[in-house]
């Protein structure tokens, strides 16, 4: 369903909150995947607060939609989405990163809360995602399963043996999104592994392919709207997106793949943040 | 401060750098020297340091972006045809993702391909499971050919990677993640591949451990000594194959207590290794295998790990003050009940 202009303001509204938290978890933790994990917030907001089917104080409910996070690096990304989705307390991520605390850098669906699939290891999560689809045909369930990837990922192989095997089994409940940052850690895509032309990639392996604006979430809710209708196999939506979107000194720059913040720069990212979102409070 | 096998590289430097960079810098060294090197590595050269030597000679580096499987077979290819390939990643993805390349591609055809792998046991500790790599020893271990070796600080990582030149074929090394405290003074200490260096003399007990714990076992055996005037003897296993069955065999008769520590497994790794050599020498002793009993490890940051794990100072001396209360049965004291 098209985005409705409150609907927007709201979005972005959590988007911006977002945002910050995520350069405050960095600053406590010691250091996170902080690049990537801001690169991929709009479009993961679009999907947590407007199209999943899920339950947050029912995270093992059936009928739930799934998502899966193949680029599991995003760890510290998804965890501040989740607790803002109410999954679980904020607070518990103050300790992020610590021996005990149920969330570090990768997340562990035996532990962290709404977690589908413990991923980290590039390339693992597109395939379990396409086990969930072929899953629900099975159990004849109507989940949507959502799969994340990152653009470097698209390296490994494996990627593209679950992408052989999903256009194969015409899996349409399965829809992945790129997050087309451009980057990987040691620099540029094109100039570590060229992907281009990933489109017609992923065209060519069978998938409903569509590229957009991935921090537009106009464009992101037609992305979605068009995938959910299509129904002749699975679908890619390539989201063009900046790495470190949001923080000035990081957007673009390969050196924020990972990496700490202390006080002070905690506090010169979040208002970058601000200077991002004029018309948000 | 000496210079190593005409390499600038000096004992003074590896002071103030982690393994991987010590390696970054020796490898850049060797590759002046031998123009047969190439490096390749998987979107991870400026983390495993590789990235220094392609810095250097970038037409002889190859970075094969997130595709270790490739990579592998990559470098198969390149020591088919004479050139002299290492090859670097984290020791998670080394050892697992893409092993079979390595076991079938590298090993099988018994070819020059030295992998430095970094990161290794839980030293990429808040990276958790994913990123760990407590499995990595008994993996390599298990595949004919390949030479498996942990260094315990950066002077030791410099030594191991210039004798691996000198070896022909396969060879592992696994160093750590972040700052391994320093354990040798000098590189004169006779490093050789399969050789282990005794660190410490003593005649109660021998504590056998490798990469990073080697320095909380010297430190260890100093507090048992001074506290509890047990005389511990500390042996680096540098080289876990092919182990050094000799060392074994001698603290064995001499101590007749032996403790192993390892950031791995518990199973196929380090203590592994020993205890096969114990138990086909028909001789009785009194031993202990610690490490990591068999879990999958949390995150957290390396030194919680180390210390929760039992690895570090602290659970060193208390494990071998455990083992010490423990004596190898005589024939006579053996009850026939299982
Ligand atoms: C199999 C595997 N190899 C290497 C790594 C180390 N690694 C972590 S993130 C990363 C780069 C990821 O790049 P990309 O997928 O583009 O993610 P993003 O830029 O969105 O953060 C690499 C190589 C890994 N996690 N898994």
């Amino acid at each position: 369903m098209p985005l409705t202009e409150q609907e927007h303001k709201e979005l972005k509204t959590i988007a911006k909150k977002i945002r910050k938290d995520i350069v405050d978890v960095t600053h406590w933790s010691g250091g996170s995947h902080i690049g990537g994990s801001l690169s991929m917030v709009d479009f993961m907001v679009v999907l947590y607060w407007k199209y999943m089917r899920i339950d947050p104080k029912n995270p093992s409910w059936e009928d739930r939609d799934r998502l899966v996070l193949s680029k599991g690096h995003g760890g510290v990304g998804h965890a501040v989405i989740l607790a803002n989705r109410g999954y679980f307390d904020f607070e518990l991520l103050k300790e992020f990163n610590q021996f005990g605390s149920a969330f570090g850098m990768h997340l562990d669906s035996k532990k962290a809360t709404g977690v589908e699939a413990s991923t980290g290891s590039m390339g693992h999560g597109l395939s379990q995602a396409l086990g969930m689809a072929l899953g629900a045909r099975v159990l004849k369930k109507d989940w949507k399963i959502y799969a994340v990837l990152g653009d470097g990922e698209c390296n490994e192989g494996s990627i593209w043996e679950s992408a052989m095997a999903a256009n194969h089994y015409k899996t349409s409940n399965l829809i992945g999104f790129l997050d087309r940052n451009h980057m990987m850690i040691d620099g540029p895509t094109e100039s570590v592994m060229s992907l281009e032309p990933i489109d017609k990639k992923w065209e060519a392996f069978g998938w409903y392919t569509q590229v957009i604006n991935g921090h537009d979430m106009v464009q992101i809710c037609d992305a979605i709207d068009k995938a959910l209708t299509h129904n002749g196999g699975p679908s890619m939506i390539i989201c063009d997106t900046i790495k470190g979107k949001g923080v000035d000194f990081m957007e673009n720059n390969p050196a924020w793949h990972y990496g700490g913040l202390n006080a002070e720069q905690a506090e010169k990212a979040k208002l970058s943040i601000d200077k991002m979102y004029p018309d948000v409070p | 401060m000496s210079p190593v096998g005409g390499l600038t590289w000096t004992v003074y430097d590896a002071d103030k750098m982690t393994q991987a960079e010590t390696y970054g810098l020796v490898l850049s060294e060797l590759g002046k020297m031998n123009p047969k090197i190439v490096g390749l590595s998987a979107d991870l050269a400026k983390s495993t340091k590789i990235g220094k030597f392609g810095e250097k000679f970038p037409e002889r580096f190859f970075n094969l972006g997130i595709a270790e499987q490739n990579m592998f077979g990559v470098a198969a290819g390149l020591a088919k045809v004479g050139l002299l390939p290492f090859v670097s990643t984290f020791s998670v993805f080394a050892s697992m993702r893409a092993v079979e390349f390595l076991r079938t591609d590298v090993c099988y055809q018994n070819l020059n391909v030295k992998i430095i792998a970094t990161h290794g046991g839980t030293s990429f500790g808040s990276a958790g499971t994913t990123h760990h790599s407590i499995e990595d020893l008994s993996i390599i271990r298990a595949i004919p050919n390949i030479q498996l070796i942990v260094p315990a600080d950066a002077v030791e990582t410099a030594l191991a990677v210039q004798a691996c030149v000198e070896v022909e074929g396969p060879v592992y090394i696994r160093i750590g993640r972040s700052f391994e405290p320093r354990v040798y003074q000098t590189d004169q200490y006779g490093f050789q591949i399969g050789k282990a260096v005794e660190m410490k003399s003593g005649t109660d007990v021998t504590v056998i451990a490798c990469g990073a714990v080697v320095y909380h076992a010297v430190e260890a055996a100093n507090i048992l000594e001074r506290e509890d005037g047990i005389s511990v003897r500390v042996i680096n296993m540098h080289t876990i194959k092919p182990i050094d069955r000799e060392a074994i065999l001698k603290a064995l008769m001499e101590t007749r207590r032996i403790v192993t520590f390892e950031d791995h497994n518990v199973i196929g790794g380090l203590g592994s290794a020993v205890s096969e050599v114990i138990a086909e020498s028909g001789k009785a002793c009194a031993f202990t295998k610690v490490g990591i009993p068999d879990q999958f490890t949390p995150h957290g940051y390396p030194e919680d790990l180390m210390h929760y794990y039992k690895i570090d100072t602290d659970g060193i001396v208390e494990k071998v003050r455990e083992l010490l209360g423990k004596e190898f049965e005589k024939e006579e004291d053996w009850e026939d009940e299982y």
